[in-house]
């Protein structure tokens, strides 16, 4: 049964991922990658990872892959690419890579065993069957306090530069109105100012 | 191989593989295409396969901190997003385009 499941998110995994990089069309490529992300977290499940399952519903497939689609159709660029966006020595040379890259990884390992050191250094998983948020939670405002408070300040100076990016400000929005005028700028400031917090 | 093919127990092995298989995935998909929105979506996809990674070495050494530093992980990516798309839309505006090729500024 852990097989059957397994394989099958495995498989979804990897044509969400081929989609988003076949996609001709943005919108496409999202819910492609929306596809790979539900099935990344269905794995999680599978390896007791109950929480981060959770967040990785709420966070990713929810909030970013909305911003996503929001700046998409905002931006107006949901439409068919030209086929030929990439050169064609790049795109050979960069599938060549890839595939050069994953089979060193592979053979890196090969007859080694992937998993080595020490089991729980910083604490067990916890009781697996009601789920381990006590535990994560313990771990988290313990030993990674630190490192918590400053995602917290991480998170405000982003939300912050991504607020003072997307708007206009003085003799830069006249000379852009002379132009041509923007009517899409003030929704933008406020779903942005809305949604990052997520 | 065989024991590859019709496992009775999915080992961290299956998930490491699967996330190193996602990882290169995204990363040429980051060097091939030209739109910006894509070219953030693999990075999104790489920064899963590190995550699927943490969470397997979690789940095969009984150790909490794999799931922790998701949490981290996801921070920085939810940062990430938030500037990256800011920072498109400031392009848009003046350029009107969200190819990567059309940013050339610099360019000697």
């Amino acid at each position: 049964m852990d097989a059957v499941v397994f394989f099958i998110c495995a498989a979804a995994v990897v044509v969400g991922a081929l989609g988003v990089i076949a996609g001709r069309n943005p919108v496409h490529s999202a819910l492609f990658l929306l596809l790979t992300l539900v099935s990344i977290a269905v794995l999680y499940l599978q390896q007791h990872a109950a929480l981060v399952a959770a967040i990785q519903i709420v966070v990713y497939a929810s909030a970013i892959v909305v911003l996503f689609l929001f700046v998409i159709t905002l931006l107006g660029v949901d439409k068919q690419e030209p086929p030929d966006d990439a050169h064609p020595v790049q795109r050979v040379a960069a599938i060549v890579l890839g595939v050069l890259a994953l089979t060193g990884i592979l053979v890196l390992v090969h007859g080694n065993r992937w998993v080595t050191g020490a089991h729980s250094t910083r604490g067990a998983l916890g009781t697996v069957e009601s789920g381990n948020v006590e535990t994560l939670a313990k771990s988290l405002f313990t030993d990674f306090f630190w490192a918590f408070e400053i995602t917290a300040v991480l998170l405000v100076i982003a939300v912050v530069g991504s607020v003072v990016l997307a708007r206009r400000s003085g003799h830069r929005a006249e000379a852009l109105d002379a132009d041509g005028p923007d009517t899409a700028a003030a929704p933008v400031e406020q779903a942005e100012g809305e949604r990052t917090p997520a | 191989m065989s024991a590859l093919a019709y496992p009775d127990h999915i080992t961290a092995t299956y998930y490491l593989i699967l996330a190193a298989i996602l990882f290169t995935i995204g990363a040429v998909g980051l060097l091939v295409r030209k739109n910006t929105l894509v070219m953030f979506m693999c990075i999104e996809l790489m920064l899963n396969a590190a995550n699927l990674t943490f969470v397997s070495y979690a789940n095969a050494l009984n150790d909490i901190s794999g799931q922790v530093i998701v949490f981290f992980t996801l921070v920085v990516a939810a940062a990430e997003v938030a500037v990256g798309l800011a920072i498109i839309i400031a392009i848009f505006r003046r350029r009107q385009s969200v190819n990567a090729d059309d940013v050339d500024l610099l360019k000697g």
